[in-house]
């Protein structure tokens, strides 16, 4: 029972993680319909930019850190997008090699500057005392991370849905072509959403970082579960992503904790059988 | 003299390798409302994308007011003032009615009677109605009405209206001859794009035909004669 239980909150905390890694992959998806593949390594870099600042000011928070490192990595995101994938547009497979070149490219800088060690992320001291939860023990901070996806998803929840903003960005992703018809500027919602993403990307890195730590590698091994959540979830989707991200988050929790052999074939079978049955993904539109 | 509303100079445009327009040439006068007839296939939808910005002419230029706007983004054309109202309406289907007005509207206003939400109501009190319906499922009349509001909403200077009545009941297509005719009153500057030609000259006071690319007739919709029509519009090629 407790094995169920623990593995149960563990997969939740992980779907949590997921939702912050994939929803700005899903959403540059839907509106630009380009697969960003250096999503992974913009995650990766939060976390470096996190374990960094930690180990070296002993004053920072986690939450400062985190909103620092959104910021940077939203910045780099920014100016990547703005010269050179602009120049793209019309180029789906310059971009494919562009975007994996360019996570080539942080991977290595990281590596060069940080070392091949994985570096730590501390759990912030307050919420190291363990919670009791249906009288097991559970790490608080991993509770915590759940709270934050959930807080995530209502503020792009409230971004998209409840505001000009928000509207003239489903319009793009409805119509780029009349959208730029009506005068929306589709070229810098671009920019905005490649900022958006990468941002929430990299502060989940920071976030993600007391239960991953900073090590080279990381961004490979996230971005195989972004881009199954987001097939999974239906591309663009704001729901089908925190849907899809707790479905991937208790697959695959469960999934290497009782045929650890067999983790990778049950986390990609079912994304197989979504590709070939039901290519719009759980709450996709069709022809999105 | 004050300048053409909107006036095409030997415009060339092509999809791909094929040449589609050749030369086209035509002005429409402010507050009038010009007929781009047509039969399929002539050039008078890529006439338009070529005005609005989806296409760059090769050649050739397009003025708004005297200013030149060929080559220019899309975006950038809505906001000098060129209004489009679409072939097959396209709405963004999965924004509400309200959310496809307000996406539309831009914040600088230079004339003096500005559309905005309020004014579109109760020209479309349809609209009203169903402002937190989603687009997607408004019925084609409706729909249309929307695609026509939105193209308001930035209070064009032209406004680009292609096949309104295309798909659309008897009832329907009359209701949008009648705002088309009300927005004349208005003074609105319009280019009608229209398979039914009874619609189109009903309210048009300035008319071109188009046949594989070319313009054949470019003048007041009084001098259209049955033989300029037989010959480029009918089905029949008239002998």
């Amino acid at each position: 029972m407790q094995f169920w239980i623990i593995q149960g909150l563990n997969s939740l905390s992980l779907g949590g993680l997921l939702f912050l890694l994939s929803s700005g992959f899903s959403l540059i998806f839907g509106l630009m319909r380009l697969a960003n593949l250096t999503h992974g390594a913009f995650f990766m870099l939060g976390t470096y930019f996190g374990a960094i600042s930690l180990r070296n000011y002993s004053g920072l928070n986690i939450w400062v850190a985190a909103l620092g490192a959104g910021i940077a990595v939203a910045a780099i995101g920014g100016l990547f997008e703005r010269l050179i994938l602009t120049r793209l547009k019309t180029n789906p497979l310059g971009q494919v090699l562009v975007t994996l070149g360019m996570s080539f490219i942080i991977s290595d800088a990281c590596l060069m500057f940080w070392g091949g060690d994985s570096i730590p992320v501390p759990t912030p001291q307050s919420l190291q005392a363990p919670t009791r939860v249906f009288g097991f023990v559970f790490p608080t901070y991993r509770l915590v991370l759940v709270g934050c996806a959930i807080a995530a998803a209502i503020a792009l929840y409230f971004l998209l849905e409840r505001t000009r903003l928000g509207a003239m960005i489903r319009a793009g992703v409805d119509d780029r072509q009349m959208a730029r018809a009506v005068g929306i500027p589709v070229s810098r919602l671009f920019t905005i959403v490649f900022c958006l993403g990468a941002g929430i990307a990299g502060a989940g890195g920071v976030l993600g970082g007391p239960i991953l730590s900073a090590y080279p590698g990381l961004d490979g091994d996230m971005l195989p579960l972004a881009l199954i959540v987001v097939i999974l979830g239906g591309i663009g989707s704001l729901l089908g992503a925190f849907v899809g991200s707790f479905i991937i988050g208790f697959i695959y929790t469960f999934g290497s904790a009782l045929f650890p052999e067999l983790a990778y074939i049950i986390l990609f079978l079912p994304m197989i059988f979504v590709i070939a049955f039901r290519p719009q993904g759980l709450f996709g539109r069709v022809g999105a | 003299m004050a300048s053409d509303a909107l006036s095409l100079t030997n415009v060339h445009a092509f999809y791909g390798d094929s040449h589609i327009l050749h030369g086209v040439s035509f002005s429409l006068r402010p507050g009038g409302v010009l007929a781009l007839l047509g039969r399929n296939g002539a050039g008078k939808t890529t006439c338009i994308s070529t005005v609005v910005g989806f296409l760059t002419p090769r050649e050739g230029e397009i003025k708004l007011f005297g200013e030149s706007i060929a080559g220019l983004s899309p975006e950038r054309i809505s906001r000098l003032g060129i209004g489009l109202v679409p072939q097959g309406r396209r709405i963004f289907p999965s924004l509400t009615v309200r959310e496809n007005l307000i996406v539309a509207g831009q914040r600088e206003n230079k004339s003096e009677k500005p559309w905005n939400i309020e004014r579109i109501y109760s020209m479309f009190p349809r609209l009203q109605e169903r402002h937190t319906q989603l687009a997607g499922t408004l019925s084609g009349g409706e729909q249309q009405m929307l695609a026509i509001g939105r193209a308001l909403m930035g209070n064009p200077r032209v406004l680009l209206l292609d096949e309104p009545s295309e798909g659309l009941a008897p009832l329907i297509v009359a209701e949008v001859g009648r705002t088309i005719k009300r927005l004349k009153e208005e003074g609105q500057s319009i280019v009608l794009v229209e398979q039914n030609r009874q619609l189109a000259l009903e309210v048009a006071d300035q008319a071109v035909i188009l046949n594989t690319g070319r313009c054949v007739f470019a003048g007041e919709a009084s001098e259209l004669n049955e033989d300029l029509i037989a010959q480029n519009l009918g089905v029949f090629r008239a002998h």
